[in-house]
């Protein structure tokens, strides 16, 4: 694998420090500020983009994501486009790893093949599918490795031992643990929950473990950042964009993720 | 010999087990706790005492003679889903679901729901066994089928409106997820329809298959032999299923299964994926025919009635597709209201208007067709929830 993922979390460990891995949806507020904001992002000290494709029924989703998926699909964002905007994004940053996230059935309309070779083609370095479990991500995972993408899988508080054996054999990248049992950017998450978790997941998965779902400030960032290698942050972003207008969105997105990475870096 | 799902769940290509991984571990244990109970005596005997003394089975096969002088042609028999107790076939799954809820100790049951049926049975099977009961419901559908909101409330359920996407039975559906996969260790979900992640599409056909199990028995004591035809509506496709299962293996009786055409298939405003070869893809945990644009993003349905408006079908409907072993054909909101006042006014029956989509079908081919020639419909359920919607066509305020 080349692959930017792994380099990422190289380099951060001989630094010792934790990734900060924000989410946002592609095309929220809109397609033509996407690109802007992932350099932002990156700017303000962001390590791993993951970039939500929009998806008409994002099962796997609370509220605030949900509607950040409606906007983009209103304005017309697809697979297609999103491919599109991360190519635009690569001739300014040839290093920052890029992972798509969303739902199988806008990749499966598009074709595996085609789709993996398309992420190949533009710099896409990992694709999470939230509803492709192990189980079901034959075809996927075959059409991935040919070119190179890594698989990045969920585990969950309720994933059992003979599972997260299957997905440290599949898994490529990093490993997403979902830190509660809900919808993103729901609850509050249980530290002591998770440190109870992570040393079965560390047995099996020698991939770095990111940790989201529930964190929604500086101060849950770092305590979560102490447990494991770096932390997802997504749904705190995205009410950011939501709450901003075009004209503030970069400063007050940019401001959040340099207050998540001076925290990440006192863990 | 057909033998659907195989052991991952999968009919085919179809079906499978396509969820967020919190809930994987959910339904891996849902399978083994269900393979189980299927083959427990004291199940059986308790599943067999719910649906004879609560739910009224077995459900008896009525001869619509009138109607079927009126048409000239083929015999129409119905298969009497709407006079279960709550009024629709809903039930027999519901309490299959209720009474292995029971006994894998699960207090708190969810549901969606569409037109309202499932979502009554359940509220009622959570009544019966003293369980809380939560049914999502979509914004638009809770309009259109305001008695039976009533009813599950009056029944002890909390009714919650989705106002997201279309504010229909798919976005039900995904509410009804989101809260699975946040309470998943306290709660069950009842699932409505035969579709969805493995097991559901198995368990809720062989809860629903004593419709056809019945019939097999009641139709060679009313007319010696199996009828020409079984003849159902196929939204997500339980109550189809139901009949049509036990009748694979009979050769001789064709299979006709009747989406929504809506306002007809060439304006593209329908809910019908088969008949209308909709694009294999994947939602609500299972890989199916499923209505979708060229992004793979899931389109907006259309029907008269609120539960077969569905943009995906469940996968065992897929796979008799594929092998040829059933037709699917649409009837159209109009022709199904023209059903729907038909069976009315011949047989004093109101049917629900998502059987008025089969009935539509066995009417229009009746004629056709020789007057020793049978067709099974299955009046999956009564039109009582339709009074709204039906006066609202006709232009009566009530």
């Amino acid at each position: 694998m080349s692959n930017r993922i792994q380099a990422t979390f190289d380099q951060l460990k001989q630094q010792n420090r934790k990734a900060l891995i924000p989410f946002v949806t592609a095309g929220d507020p809109s397609p033509e500020l996407t690109v802007a904001l992932l350099h932002t992002l990156v700017a303000a000290g962001a390590d791993v983009l993951e970039l939500g494709v929009p998806f008409s029924d994002p099962m796997a989703d609370g509220p605030t994501i949900q509607r950040a998926s409606e906007r983009a699909l209103k304005l017309g964002v697809s697979l297609r486009s999103v491919l599109g905007l991360v190519a635009e994004f690569r001739q300014q940053d040839a290093t920052t790893p890029v992972v798509l996230m969303g739902y199988g059935n806008p990749i499966e309309a598009m074709g595996w093949e085609l789709f993996a070779q398309r992420c190949s083609d533009v710099g896409v370095d990992g694709v999470l599918t939230v509803d492709f479990p192990p189980e079901e991500s034959h075809d996927a995972f075959e059409h991935l490795q040919r070119h190179n993408i890594a698989p990045i899988f969920l585990l969950a508080p309720t994933t059992t031992e003979a599972r997260i054996e299957q997905v440290a054999r599949l898994a490529r990248g990093y490993v997403y643990y979902v830190s509660l049992k809900g919808v993103t950017g729901s609850g509050s998450i249980d530290l002591s929950a998770i440190e109870q978790k992570l040393p079965q997941l560390r047995r099996h998965i020698k991939l770095p473990i990111g940790v989201g779902f529930g964190i929604r400030d500086a101060a849950t960032a770092k305590a979560v950042a102490r447990l494991c290698d770096g932390v997802v942050v997504g749904s705190r972003i995205v009410e950011e964009i939501e709450n901003s207008t075009e004209a503030t969105v970069l400063d007050k997105v940019g401001a959040l993720v340099k207050e998540l990475r001076a925290a990440l870096d006192q863990s | 010999m057909y033998n659907y799902p195989d052991s991952t769940g999968h009919f085919g290509q179809f079906g499978g087990m396509y969820m967020a991984e919190t809930l994987i571990p959910a339904v891996e244990e849902l399978t083994a706790q269900y393979l189980h109970f299927r083959d427990d005596a004291d199940f059986k005997a308790e599943l067999a005492y719910e649906l004879k003394h609560y739910v009224g089975r077995p459900s008896p096969i009525y001869h619509a003679r009138r109607l079927s002088e009126h048409l000239g042609g083929a015999q129409i028999y119905l298969k009497r889903e709407d006079l279960n107790h709550t009024g629709a076939h809903k039930i027999n799954s519901a309490m299959g679901q209720a009474l292995l809820a029971r006994r894998m100790g699960k207090k708190r049951v969810i549901a969606e729901t569409g037109a309202g049926m499932h979502g009554v049975a359940t509220a009622t099977v959570a009544a019966r066994f003293g369980m809380e009961c939560i049914v999502y419901m979509g914004a638009e559908d809770i309009q259109r089928q305001a008695p039976n909101v009533f009813r599950m409330k009056l029944l002890g359920a909390k009714v919650v409106p989705v106002t997201s996407g279309s504010k229909t039975l798919k976005d039900a559906c995904n509410e009804a997820i989101r809260d699975w996969v946040t309470n998943v260790e306290s709660t069950f979900y009842i699932f409505g329809t035969a579709a969805g992640p493995h097991p559901y599409p198995m368990m809720v056909r062989d809860f629903q298959s004593i419709i056809g199990v019945e019939a097999k028995i009641q139709m060679p004591e009313m007319i010696g032999r199996q009828p020409d035809a079984v003849i159902a509506c196929v939204g997500g496709g339980s109550n189809a299923i139901g009949l049509f299962y036990p009748y694979i293996e009979e050769k001789g009786v064709r299979i006709i299964g009747v989406e929504a055409g809506g306002f007809g298939l060439a304006t593209g405003k329908h809910a019908a994926p088969l008949t209308a070869n909709a694009k294999i893809g994947v939602l609500h945990g299972n890989r199916v025919n499923l209505m979708q644009d060229e992004n793979g993003q899931i389109t907006e349905t259309h029907s008269i009635s609120a539960g077969l408006d569905y943009p995906g079908v469940g996968p065992e409907h897929c796979l008799l597709k594929e092998m040829g072993r059933a037709e699917y054909v649409v009837s159209t909101d109009d022709e199904a209201i023209a059903a729907f006042d038909a069976l009315c006014r011949f047989e004093g029956i109101i049917p629900a208007l998502e059987s008025s989509h089969a009935l539509a079908h066995a009417m229009k081919i009746a004629p056709t067709l020789s007057q020793d020639t049978v067709l099974l419909v299955n009046l999956s359920g009564r039109g009582d929830k339709d009074m709204n919607t039906v006066a609202q066509i006709k232009g009566i305020r009530l």
